[in-house]
């Protein structure tokens, strides 16, 4: 039975591990096609990749919408869960609903309503408009990760420091924000890995200026090739490298 | 959250209620640019996309009305009709094979890779999660192509003779999906499992229960919750997805976001896309409504 277990791990890992080592193999292929036989290594792929203007500016497009959509769907989360976790308003349930509802909706339905709107109000397709619809999504998910890691042991230090004279401004930033710091980056790393790999908005509201995933889209159409493997092989090794780095400084410190 | 804060004090003398008409003004203030956000950006465009879906398209202008002529042909044009079909068939068969593929690997993960090692262990069962959505797909496009990885695999071995095609058809569709959803559902059923006390099995094995029957009467149903966030989850993300049905199944059979893609790319049929799309909402709310009482989406 034990040996079964471990057979069937084995097996599954062989199948979740298989077209990601694929992909890695042959980004270092000699000849023009990523299929066997492998004739590498070679890192040509890499330097033609990197060399790639238009590749590098979707990468530095991809990060600032990144960055900046998900600090702004953190921000507003944060007010959100707060305001709402402090009091109960009339219609409260309601507030929460409305603002936990786009998770339920797809990316393509999101995408293809702010599209309609931005037509009719005459907004052009833009990164800026991709940021707009990456906090649409985002924002439920730290609303959501916040809400839920407001305590009351941290409603009861908020209002020791409210009676001790504490400003509201000081109590979020001195008491609730590093209460909460372990949630906070949850949240906005979270929300920083779904903006950056978020396909269809990026895909139906930029033009000229477009992201990394949309970028790689457009690779695609070429058919197969090395290049395209090169550049999906250093996507996954920063993602690695930065999840091993949160793992050791962040998240290890915030569970000890 | 009751019992916190001024706003419950036992008398309600003018001072209390004062500080609780600002605790509230105070809330709500904070509540509100989020709500505002999400009112501009997503409850308005439905709106609008709901108005769109009952227009219709004249030469390339929209003209708006109260049409059910998207609607209608929706559910009486053959190519429409196939799409729902095709995207509901799609998403159970991915559905279902991912929660009976992730489930074991959940529990081999769970009762017998030693504790010290689950966490690397389910680090690495979800670690392609890392590669971008688009190159995962293209990824399996490299393996299952008639010149790729396992068809070259399967010759070697002599089990096939010529390459079988996968591409550009429904298996491989499915096999994108299933090996994302798969990731997915083993993190929600693992984390249900971790959650239940050992105790129950021993109770159920002391009363005379084998081991096969503990697992099908007693474990397998306390983890219903954490299978149906996974599948509702999957359900959700699996039937709304244009990447993979349009890197890995190609042209032959559209789902229904390729065919809302298309009404826009071809002639910018806004008001049909948004009627498909209200359509597939539709579906998704059928799904929430299939699995609600075992969801916690609000303990996310």
């Amino acid at each position: 039975m034990r040996v079964l277990g471990w057979i069937y791990l084995g097996a599954l890992f062989g199948f979740i591990f298989l077209p990601v080592a694929t992909l890695v193999l042959f980004s270092f292929q000699e000849s023009r096609l990523p299929v066997p036989p492998f004739d590498g290594p070679t890192l040509k792929w890499y330097a033609q990749v990197l060399a790639d203007r238009g590749l590098v500016e979707a990468l530095v497009n991809s990060l600032l919408v990144a960055l900046i959509s998900s600090a702004l769907a953190l921000l507003l989360g944060l007010c959100a869960a707060q305001g709402l976790s402090r009091v109960i308003l009339p219609g409260s349930a309601l507030m929460r609903g409305v603002l936990i509802a786009p998770l339920t909706v797809s990316y393509l339905i999101i995408a293809l309503g702010l599209l309609s709107v931005f037509n009719a109000v005459g907004v052009r397709p833009s990164l800026m408009a991709t940021g707009i619809g990456h906090v649409v999504i985002n924002l439920p998910l730290c609303f959501a990760i916040l809400f839920a890691a407001m305590g009351d042991h941290q409603k009861n230090a908020e209002q020791a420091a409210r009676d001790l004279g504490a400003s509201e401004w000081q109590i979020m930033a001195l008491v609730t924000a590093p209460m909460l710091k372990p949630a906070l980056l949850a949240a906005y790393f979270l929300s920083v890995t779904f903006s950056w790999d978020e396909f269809i908005i990026a895909f139906l509201l930029t033009r000229f200026d477009v992201t990394l995933p949309v970028e790689i889209w457009s690779m695609l159409r070429s058919g197969l090739s090395p290049a395209t493997n090169a550049i999906g092989s250093l996507v996954f090794l920063v993602s690695i490298a930065v999840l091993i780095v949160l793992e050791v400084t962040v998240f290890r410190k915030a569970r000890s | 959250m009751i019992g916190s804060g001024p706003s419950t004090g036992p008398g309600l003398s003018p001072a209390n209620m004062s500080i609780e008409r600002h605790e509230r003004r105070y809330g709500l203030a904070l509540a509100l640019p989020a709500l505002g956000w999400t009112v501009a950006f997503f409850l308005l465009p439905f709106i609008v996309m709901l108005v769109l879906s009952f227009a219709h398209l004249e030469g390339r202008e929209v003209v708006q009305g109260f049409d059910t002529g998207n609607y209608q042909r929706i559910f009486t044009e053959p190519s429409l009709l196939k799409g729902i079909r095709v995207s509901l068939e799609i998403t159970l068969v991915v559905t279902i094979l991912s929660v009976i593929l992730a489930w074991p690997l959940a529990w081999i993960i769970a009762m017998q890779v030693p504790p010290r090692w689950q966490r690397l262990a389910l680090m690495l069962a979800v670690l392609p999660f890392w590669t971008s959505y688009v190159v995962r797909s293209y990824s399996w496009a490299l393996v299952l192509g008639e010149s790729g990885v396992m068809m070259q695999a399967l010759i070697g071995i002599g089990a096939l003779d010529a390459p079988v095609q996968i591409m550009a058809t429904r298996a491989a569709t499915i096999i994108g999906f299933v090996h994302f959803f798969v990731m997915l559902l083993t993190l929600t059923i693992y984390s249900n499992l971790v959650q239940l006390s050992p105790n129950y099995a021993r109770a159920a094995a002391d009363l005379g229960a084998s081991g096969w029957a503990t697992l099908r009467l007693i474990i397998i149903p306390l983890t219903l919750p954490g299978i149906m966030t996974g599948a509702f989850l999957t359900f959700v993300l699996c039937i709304g997805d244009y990447i993979t049905p349009q890197i890995l199944g190609g042209n032959n059979e559209l789902t229904m976001p390729q065919l809302i893609m298309l009404q826009l790319g071809r002639r910018g049929d806004f008001p049909m896309a948004s009627a498909l799309s209200i359509v597939l909402m539709a579906l998704v709310t059928l799904a929430y409504a299939a699995t609600a009482r075992w969801l916690k989406m609000d303990r996310l």
